[in-house]
């Protein structure tokens, strides 16, 4: 059937009577939403909104209309191709909100499997405790200054006051070597003649390193062990900065509540001398003073010997051992830990300690 | 050091009783270390009890006599008890331990079956109470000196306390009873009486035994006197045996106890001759280098030209201050004697000890410095105690030979104190601490103080200062933290080292810090060539084992045991690493100049000082062995390799801050690695170290893993990090082209990539290579190299032809260095 020949009967012009495009609309609606799955939704689209389809046919009849009809027809045909195609829009947005629910269900994984493909590696605590250590103290102003560890016997001990026959160089149970003049040094003190040879006042240094004493292995002691040690030489300076200074450091290791206590000792180096304690309220088996190392200032003598004048300057030293710190900070019970190099004790510190 | 409060309360009036925590902090306040502070009373356990002999039945048929002892122990019924000992009757009071109670060395007292009888508790002796060595019989206390049942302790001396001491070694005045006495009277602000100054007749013009000082710089002060007659059966008395014993001296004989007594008291060491075993007059010197005498410990030595010696005709009998011999030695029946004390030249005296390696009670004593005052103060007292004890007549003369030079005084600004402390002393206060201490305070400004003649330890402003404080109590002193200096900062050297331990560590491996100490096999075991300069080690003269005596001049043998280590620990897949210095010695070992203390050295003398302190470079080692990544439920693990070793130097030189347009590595054999599969790694052209595989042979000689790889660096020879400039990033898009190249199998693919990059132009910005291989088909003793090339222009979109060109022109650079074919061109 057709009505081209005969384009001013808008009677002939069925397919645009307003019953046909609503019954289009329906069954499209009808088709779109019975559509399953994506690829169903792709086969009836060309059915519904193709050049083939009731309102594509549609619209080519437009034209045979008199003048005077073809809007309102042309807007008829608009109005019910839109909402096919809405209800087309509608169903592919659902469908595929489907799909991607149902793909992300599908790639589902067990995400409690282990992943250590990548071992991790760790650095000494040790290391990382010293470093620790001589941040604190550049934080306060302080350099870091480092000397050989096999060391010029006079920097070791008779700059230090240390005489040939003091009774002291008897007791540090040192190494020595088949070079004269050089021993394995047994703190790390010459750090700081050294420091004080090559430096002017105001110094204010810090010294970590290793050092080395006849002493077999055991749980407490070492022949090879680490120290840091402080020195300050300026003018005006007396035991209180000392003091002012341990306490401080002590509280930027152990937090608010640690303090230092000191008891009157002897070491050659230094005048008055003092070993100090501090008080750890972190240590495992409760809150108590533990031993941490020897203070004092300067001895005159040692100023001296190092070229720097004991009327104009003074100044004060201190020192702890690292192992010692290690050791109450961190609950390590026995040397042979920090000194065998078992990797499973290193592992279990990481990169900070 | 150990003394019993009792005799320290005979010289300072100490409250009664005693806290003994507020003792021992008192001491520590004053630097003297206490070890312990023990209540002999709590040493014995339990009941010990007076008790009196009732009745003894001596049973026979046994090894040794035994007697069965009723005792009266202070309750209804008498106590029934087995005894060995027979120096006791009926009648007798005795010390009796009942069951339940526990001697010192945990020897427990119970009910026992002993040699047929029910023994309830043990009568002691005076050595079972740790109070003598007498073990020859039980104690018999004197008749009505107590009540039976009443508590044993006091009436034995068994109710002191005894404080073991640690004395600095600058502080030889408080090596005595009269030194802690004068101590404790400060911190307890109590009087004391100093038995340094009691009253003791001068020397005489007439000497006693004829004596000759020949080196009065060793010794500065002889004195003498003679005593004859004396029992030599009479014993110790018991309160001397038991103060020496609690110090831990054994008791040996009266005249002998008596030295060692006063030692205790005073702080003067002494001695005691048998003055019938004497021949002829005495000589004080020097020995003669050479010279032997057997020492009272039975020790033949053979002395040395600084040692000093008493001689009398038959040569060196004593070593003086030391250890007196054995020739003129006390014996059991000596009547005449002549007691020694004398003032010695601590110098020499230490040395001595330690040539000898005798550390004796004496020797200690004159190290740290004995007050020169003392001999004749030590020999009245030693004289009135022989006397007193054993009879005998003490001969008139006194001999005196006394070259002591007094202490100088030492000028003390008013406010040094202050100055140095930090606290406000005023100069009233700091008179009265010196005064306290003995010393003698004259002047205004400065302080003309004279230390006291048992303080030869004060010599300078500084060590009164130290009194001053001491005293003054370091709780006083206040808390300030100095004004703040500008710092500098790490060195670029200590960021570096940082950096790459941290880049080391993020890539798996584990920090180890072995001892640096190895075998003089290592060298060997490490293949390391004749000529090699890390076989020229430095040796401890006194290593801790004979098996390590070398210093390390290569991080490897002490890092491979650790690895070894952890092996035997049940790790399988290990990556260790370690930065630390090695030691190596400069080739002609002299001795560095003498450099003094009076003054700063001279640049001149410091550098020919440093001159022969060895090389100490840090390095970095690292060694893996087993897998990389390990097996898991993703497939299988890898195992370290080569590759992994070199990769770490390069992690370590990018952490270093040099880029790898500078790093070049580069084939090379080199012990201790396979010699096909090291690389020696270079910055710049210069050598830093060496990666790879380590030699079958060496991992065979050290136990180790087969294809366990290692890598060292000299950190020392990295050039610094330079300040890094910023790359220009272009935006525009970037031209990728592929191309393979067949070589020569033994042409390194670091040359290719080197000719690759050198022709490509400045439009190349990277090249990756991202195949490698070798067939039959593409031909014997070649190989294909696939470059990935990424060419880029700053200010345009590449033409292909332009990309093309410059791929053309880096495939020609290759090809004219290399030989390098394009494939399938």
């Amino acid at each position: 059937m057709s009505y081209r020949n005969d384009p001013y009967d808008p009677k002939q012009a069925a397919l645009l009577a307003p019953e046909v495009l609503e019954a289009a609309v329906a069954e499209a609606e009808k088709a779109f939403a019975a559509a399953a799955d994506l690829d169903a939704l792709g086969v009836l689209k060309p059915a519904h909104l193709g050049d083939r389809s009731p309102v594509s046919l549609a619209r080519r009849e437009i034209g045979s209309l008199p003048p005077a009809a073809k809007s309102d027809a042309g807007k008829r045909v608009n109005v019910a191709r839109q909402s096919i195609q809405g209800a087309y829009d509608a169903r592919l947005a659902e469908l595929e909100l489907e799909r991607a629910a149902r793909v992300l269900v599908e790639e589902r994984v067990d995400v409690t499997l282990p992943w250590d493909r990548r071992p991790r590696g760790a650095r000494h605590p040790l290391t990382t405790l010293m470093e620790h250590m001589a941040d604190l103290f550049i934080g306060m102003g302080y350099d870091v200054v480092e000397g050989p560890e096999l060391e010029l016997e006079w920097a070791n001990f008779d700059a230090l006051n240390i005489g040939p026959d003091h009774p002291a160089r008897g007791l540090m149970d040192t190494f020595y070597v088949d070079l004269p003049g050089l021993v394995m040094r047994t703190h790390t003190s010459p750090g700081q003649v050294r420091t004080m040879l090559t430096r002017q006042p105001p110094i204010y240094v810090v010294s970590p390193g290793r050092a080395y004493r006849t002493d077999d292995l055991d749980a407490t002691h070492s022949p090879v062990f680490h120290q840091i040690e402080g020195l300050v030489v300026d003018e005006g300076i007396t035991m209180a900065h000392l003091k002012g200074t341990l306490d401080h450091f002590a509280r930027a290791m152990f937090g608010p509540d640690a303090r230092t206590r000191w008891r009157p000792h002897y070491f050659p180096f230094t005048e008055p001398s003092a070993e100090f304690d501090v008080w750890f309220a972190q240590h495992r088996d409760g809150p108590r003073w533990v031993e941490w190392g020897g203070c004092g200032m300067v001895n005159p003598r040692v100023l001296t010997a190092c070229g720097i004048d004991p009327e104009r300057y003074s100044g004060f030293a201190f020192g702890m051992g690292v192992e010692r710190t290690l050791m109450f900070r961190n609950g390590v019970s026995d040397m042979h830990d920090m000194v065998e190099g078992d990797v499973r004790f290193t592992r279990n510190f990481g990169m900070a300690v | 050091m150990k003394l019993s409060l009792s005799w320290l309360r005979e010289y300072v009036e100490l409250p009664a009783p005693v806290d003994a925590a507020e003792l021992e902090r008192k001491l520590v306040d004053l630097g003297i270390e206490v070890e312990s502070v023990v209540d002999q009373a709590a040493t014995i356990k339990g009941d010990l009890v007076v008790g009196r002999v009732l009745e003894i039945e001596e049973l026979t048929g046994f090894k040794k006599p035994i007697r069965f002892c009723r005792v009266d122990v202070g309750n209804p019924a008498a106590q029934e008890i087995v005894c060995g000992a027979r120096n006791f009757a009926v009648g007798d009071l005795v010390v009796v331990i009942l069951p339940g109670g526990e001697l010192p060395g945990g020897f427990t007292i119970g009910a026992r079956k002993t040699y047929g009888r029910n023994s309830n508790g043990m009568i002691c002796s005076a050595a079972e109470l740790g109070l003598s060595g007498d073990h020859s019989g039980i104690i018999v206390l004197p008749p009505e000196s107590a009540t039976p049942g009443t508590d044993a302790r006091p009436v034995v001396g068994l109710d002191d306390v005894i404080v073991d001491v640690e004395i600095t070694p600058d502080r030889g005045y408080q090596m005595s009873v009269r030194g802690i006495a004068r101590e404790l009277s400060y911190a307890y602000a109590a009087a004391y009486t100093d038995p340094g100054s009691a009253p003791a007749p001068a020397g005489t013009d007439q000497v006693p035994y004829e004596i000759r000082i020949e080196d009065t710089v060793g010794c500065d002060r002889f004195a003498a006197r003679v005593v004859r007659g004396i029992d030599p059966s009479a014993p110790s008395p018991e309160w001397m045996q038991r103060r020496l014993i609690a110090a831990g001296i054994r008791s040996i004989s009266l005249a002998v106890d008596i030295t060692n007594y006063l030692m205790l008291e005073l702080g003067q060491p002494m001695h005691v001759f048998d003055l019938n075993l004497l021949r002829g007059g005495l000589v004080v010197r020097r020995a003669r280098p050479g010279e032997k005498l057997t020492t009272l410990d039975g020790v033949a030595r053979v002395l040395d030209a600084e040692d000093m010696v008493i001689c009398d005709d038959s040569g060196p009998i004593s070593l003086a201050a030391v250890m007196g011999g054995e020739t003129s030695e006390v014996q059991p029946d000596t009547v005449d004697v002549l007691l020694e004390a004398a003032h010695w030249d601590p110098v020499m005296v230490g040395r001595t000890a330690r040539r000898h390696k005798l550390f004796s009670e004496a020797a200690k004593r004159w190290e740290r410095g004995v007050d020169p005052r003392l001999p004749l103060v030590a020999l009245q007292r030693a004289v009135e105690l022989l006397t007193t004890h054993a009879g005998g007549t003490v001969d008139e003369r006194i001999l005196d030979l006394d070259h002591v030079v007094p202490p100088a005084p030492v000028l003390l600004p008013g406010d040094l104190a202050s100055r140095r402390i930090g606290v406000a002393y005023p100069v009233e206060q700091v008179t009265e601490l010196l005064g306290q201490v003995g010393c003698t305070v004259r002047g205004v400004e400065p302080l003309e103080v004279t230390p006291p003649s048992w303080r030869p330890d004060l010599l300078a402003p500084i060590d009164l200062v130290e009194e001053v404080a001491r005293l003054g109590g370091y709780d006083a002193i206040p808390s300030v933290l100095p004004p703040a200096r500008g710092g500098r900062g790490l060195t670029p050297e200590q960021v570096r080292r940082r950096a790459i331990g941290v880049a080391l560590a993020e890539n798996g491996y584990v920090e180890v810090l072995s001892y640096p100490f190895m075998t003089p096999a290592a060298a060997d075991t490490l293949g390391l060539p004749a000529d090699d300069p890390r076989r020229s080690a430095v040796r401890l003269a006194n290593p801790l084992s004979e098996q390590e005596p070398l210093l390390r001049t290569t991080l490897l043998p002490p890092l491979l045991a650790t690895l070894k280590r952890n092996l035997g620990r049940g790790e399988r897949d290990l990556a260790i690493y370690e930065t630390g210095t090695v030691f190596q010695p400069h080739l002609a070992a002299t001795a560095p100049p003498a450099l003094g203390v009076d003054h700063g050295p001279s640049d001149e003398d410091w550098t020919a000082a440093n001159a022969i302190v060895p090389e100490q470079p840090w390095h970095l080692a690292a060694a893996l062995t087993g897998d990389v990544t390990p097996a898991g439920w993703w497939g299988e693990g890898r195992p370290a390799t080569w590759a992994d070793a070199i990769e770490a130097a390069r992690v370590a030189l990018a952490a270093a801050g040099m880029t790898p347009d500078r790093v070049t590595v580069r084939a090379a054999d080199h012990a201790p690695w396979h010699p096909g599969r090291c690389a020696a790694i270079s910055v710049d052209g210069t050598l830093v170290g060496h990666a790879g595989e380590l030699h079958p042979s060496v991992l065979s000689a050290l136990d180790l893993p087969k294809r366990t790889c290692a890598m060292e660096l000299d950190l020392d020879a990295i050039p610094a990090r330079p300040v890094t400039m910023a790359a220009a990033i272009s935006t525009f898009p970037p031209a990728l082209i592929d191309v393979a190249l067949v070589v020569d199998a033994a042409v390194p693919a670091a040359d290719v990539e080197t000719a690759l990059v050198a022709g490509a132009g400045d439009l190349l910005e990277s090249v990756r290579l991202f195949d490698v291989y070798a067939s039959s088909q593409l031909g014997e003793g070649l190989k294909s190299l696939a470059y990935k090339l990424t060419f880029r222009a700053p200010d345009r979109t590449l033409t292909v032809e332009e990309a093309v060109a410059a791929r053309d022109a880096a495939v020609a650079s290759a090809a004219a260095r290399t030989g390098a074919v394009l494939r399938g061109a």
